[in-house]
């Protein structure tokens, strides 16, 4: 194996650097992500109107302002977040992280609120009609991810909290935040969908 | 380069003690253990193409169930119902149980050696996602006991595409369609974590100096094929979540009684289905790349242009999914899209085919089994896009729609092109793996009755097509005229049987009773011959340096090196 750098003197000293294989696994992971949800938002899409009976979205949906201005602005948080940790300032990692978990939190309740008033109120479940199938599918889609990141931003914390993760890892904490990102994004597309198109 | 001259291979790293008195029970515990447990890409690329092995075998044993049930008219060897869960698990077994694993299984075992990397760059993931895979794929047999009503046996019968509405609970009551489509989401998974991680090994562990241009075409296609398995496997994940939702949940996705549409499914379903065809053929293709050149002693004739026919077929392949759906009844503008699209993908494969025509061209080319499955995946691969073209023009497609010439058209490529050249692959890397060669002579045998069992069978095929024998008939009237026919493609199946068959006893034996193969028995140019056969756990005692296509060639011929004329 030593006669491998045999007569290659040239460019052994020139700088040999590589993307985070962190970052790049992140990166086609949303890729993929983005085409399913892109097969769920299709089908909403493709449905909207075409229930056979009520409720429809126009009579029940109300925009959810409150918990999308949440989740977007926790996009800025954990911003800097990734910011605090990469300078070292621990603490203020663990503040703006500590809000980016509020904020989620947030979106979440506002979820929870307005599926409880769509099924007891309006009746509306995933069997009542189309709008109900397609309506559940694609918000749970992507509350299922908000809820696997809050989950993975708790732990972060947690450990933050307990001392035990580094500066050193804002690496990680990076990979971790460009899937909130992401997150955020999708919720852009659902809510142009679900609220202002779909209604 | 170890000049370690011996009369046995190394062993496989993890394998049994081959001293007899050392070999206790606690010792075979212990060495079962260490595979289950293993996050070692070469030994998790080992186990799926051993797990994708033992599938080939059980799929291969249901088309000859399925051949004998067809060889003469009016059988009863299989009753209807029967014989609609073999064509089912036969199509879903081969695509997802064995060619989707056994060609991850080489890009896990291969690709990290050529890049001069000591694993993959998500090992933990990679153990993860192959036993999903496993375990896919052992719900999707579980089924046969358990996928019944009240909890008979069955297993599904909607065919391997799965139509809408059979799938609804009311016409296929019992569980083994909810195996079907959970087997498939749990393999998916473990699928799309391979993709994740062989882009991200490709992108971020190359040894110094391998520039993207300078990688084998093997790893470029494997990039190319991971990139495009990310947007493909995820569309029938999601397909079938809505399939469930319907089933256990009472939606109405696929319910044309509340509004749904049947059709969506179809689109779904292709969406993923035909990028899955490229999905399965571009690794074929890179095992091509691999052992073309190096049996035809000449470097690949157009490098560039192939990288850039690679990724302009991800791209194509994107765009074609209705052509499956011609007798669908979609409008004159949008089948015309589709015929065109479709017709496009002729244009980068022709490229690949001219630059492996140029390159065999004036080389001195060795017979040897793997270049032989490679010889003959060029022809068949040729055949089977030309009958594509044929099947890419809607009118023609509507006279042939669901008939045996699609049949003959798809298995010309997933045999005739695919399976040859997994074989050729298997041939090829066999010694790397193992340290041992395969026996040439069994080798020619195996390659001979199989190819000769190939075109008996699917040749015939495209006849009893034109004919108007229609695909998932489980028999028909002796009055029809496919008597004969018929009888052919059975003899021809039962020929490949036994070819195959003899394939698995030479891939046996020569383990224990081949030559010994030495570091680089193919004299050939990429990083993974410069190491020992079978390699360390480590891979490379130190991180190798490249400067050209064939690093290999380089420290072969010091003065004579490929990055003085490569721009």
């Amino acid at each position: 194996m030593s006669t491998a750098s045999r007569g290659m003197d040239l460019p052994a000293e020139q700088a040999w650097k590589l993307p985070s294989r962190g970052r790049v696994g992140m990166l086609s992971l949303i890729i993929g992500e983005s085409a399913l949800f892109t097969i769920f938002v299709v089908a909403y899409i493709f449905y909207i109107g075409k229930s056979l009976t009520g409720p429809t979205p126009a009579q029940v949906l109300e925009v959810p302002i409150l918990g999308t201005i949440c989740l977007l602005s926790s996009s800025f948080t954990i911003w800097r977040s990734e910011h605090a940790i990469e300078h070292g300032r621990m603490r203020a990692f663990a503040g703006w992280l500590a809000a980016t978990i509020l904020l989620g939190v947030i979106f979440m309740a506002g979820t929870a609120i307005e599926w409880h008033k769509l099924i007891v109120q309006d009746g509306l479940t995933i069997r009542t009609n189309l709008f109900g199938t397609t309506f559940y599918s694609l918000v749970g889609l992507h509350a299922t991810h908000v809820i696997l990141g809050l989950s993975m931003l708790s732990v972060v914390l947690v450990l933050a909290l307990l001392d035990r993760f580094p500066a050193s890892q804002s690496e990680r904490f990076a990979v971790i935040a460009l899937y909130w990102h992401f997150v955020d994004v999708v919720w852009v597309v659902v809510f142009t969908v679900v609220y202002v198109i779909g209604r | 380069m170890s000049n370690l001259q011996s009369d046995l291979p190394m062993p496989i790293h993890g394998t049994l003690e081959s001293d007899k008195a050392r070999r206790s029970s606690t010792a075979l515990l212990e060495w079962l253990q260490s595979w289950v447990v293993t996050v070692d890409h070469k030994r998790l690329g080992i186990l799926y193409i051993l797990y994708s092995i033992f599938f080939l075998l059980v799929a291969g044993a249901e088309a000859i169930f399925i051949r004998i049930q067809l060889a003469i008219p009016n059988n009863h060897f299989l009753t209807a119902e029967v014989y609609n869960r073999f064509f089912t698990m036969h199509g879903t077994t081969m695509v997802f149980l064995v060619g989707m694993p056994i060609l991850f299984g080489f890009a896990n075992y291969v690709v990290p050696l050529q890049i001069g990397a000591r694993d993959m760059a998500f090992p933990r993931l990679n153990a993860l996602s192959f036993w999903l895979t496993a375990f896919g794929g052992m719900l999707l047999y579980f089924s046969f006991l358990g996928g019944g009503l009240y909890g008979a046996g069955n297993a599904p019968d909607v065919g391997w595409f799965a139509y809408a509405p059979l799938t609804a609970r009311t016409f296929s009551p019992g569980n083994a369609t909810d195996y079907w489509a959970l087997a498939l989401i749990v393999s998916g998974f473990g699928t799309l974590g391979t993709a994740v991680n062989i882009i991200a090994t490709i992108f971020s562990m190359r040894c110094r100096g391998m520039t993207l241009m300078r990688m084998p075409l093997f790893t470029w296609l494997y990039l190319v094929v991971s990139g495009l398995t990310l947007v493909t496997i995820t569309p029938l994940t999601a397909a079938q979540f809505m399939l469930l939702i319907d089933r256990y949940l009472g939606g109405h996705f696929f319910d044309t009684q509340a509004g749904g549409s049947a059709l969506v499914w179809v689109h779904f379903f292709w969406i993923f289905g035909h990028p899955e065809v490229y999905v399965l053929v571009l690794p074929a293709f890179a095992i091509a790349n691999e052992i073309i050149p190096v049996f035809s002693r000449k470097a690949i004739f157009g490098y560039p242009a192939m990288v850039a026919a690679s990724v302009g077929i991800m791209f194509v392949s994107l765009g074609v999914w209705a052509h499956h759906m011609f007798t669908v009844g979609m409008t004159s503008v949008t089948n015309a899209f589709f015929v065109l699209s479709t017709m496009l993908v002729g244009i980068p494969t022709g490229i690949k085919i001219f630059n492996w025509i140029a390159t065999i061209w004036g080389g001195r080319v060795r017979f040897q089994t793997p270049m032989l499955f490679c010889l003959g995946f060029l022809y068949q691969f040729l055949i089977a896009g030309l009958t594509g073209i044929m099947l890419s023009v809607a009118p023609m497609d509507w006279q042939l729609h669901n008939s045996y010439f699609v049949i003959a058209h798809f298995h010309y490529v997933l045999v005739g092109a695919i399976v040859f050249c997994i074989f050729a692959g298997l041939y090829y890397w066999y010694p790397k793996a193992t340290g041992r060669m395969m026996s040439e002579r069994l080798g020619k045998w195996h390659f001979w009755l199989f190819v000769i069992g190939f075109h008996i069978t699917f040749d015939t095929m495209h006849f009893l097509g034109i004919l108007g024998m229609p695909r998932s008939i489980y028999t028909y009237q002796p009055d029809r005229g496919w008597n004969t026919l018929n009888m052919v493609v059975s003899i021809g199946g039962f020929i490949q049987g036994i070819a195959v068959l003899i394939f698995a006893y030479n891939f046996i034996v020569s383990y224990f009773r081949g030559d010994v193969a030495g570091d680089d028995p193919w004299d050939a140019w990429t990083l993974e011959w410069t190491t020992t056969s079978p390699p360390p756990v480590y891979n490379f005692g130190e991180e190798p340096e490249v400067r050209s296509r064939r690093p290999l060639w380089d420290l072969k011929h010091p003065h004579d090196t490929d990055w003085e004329y490569e721009g």
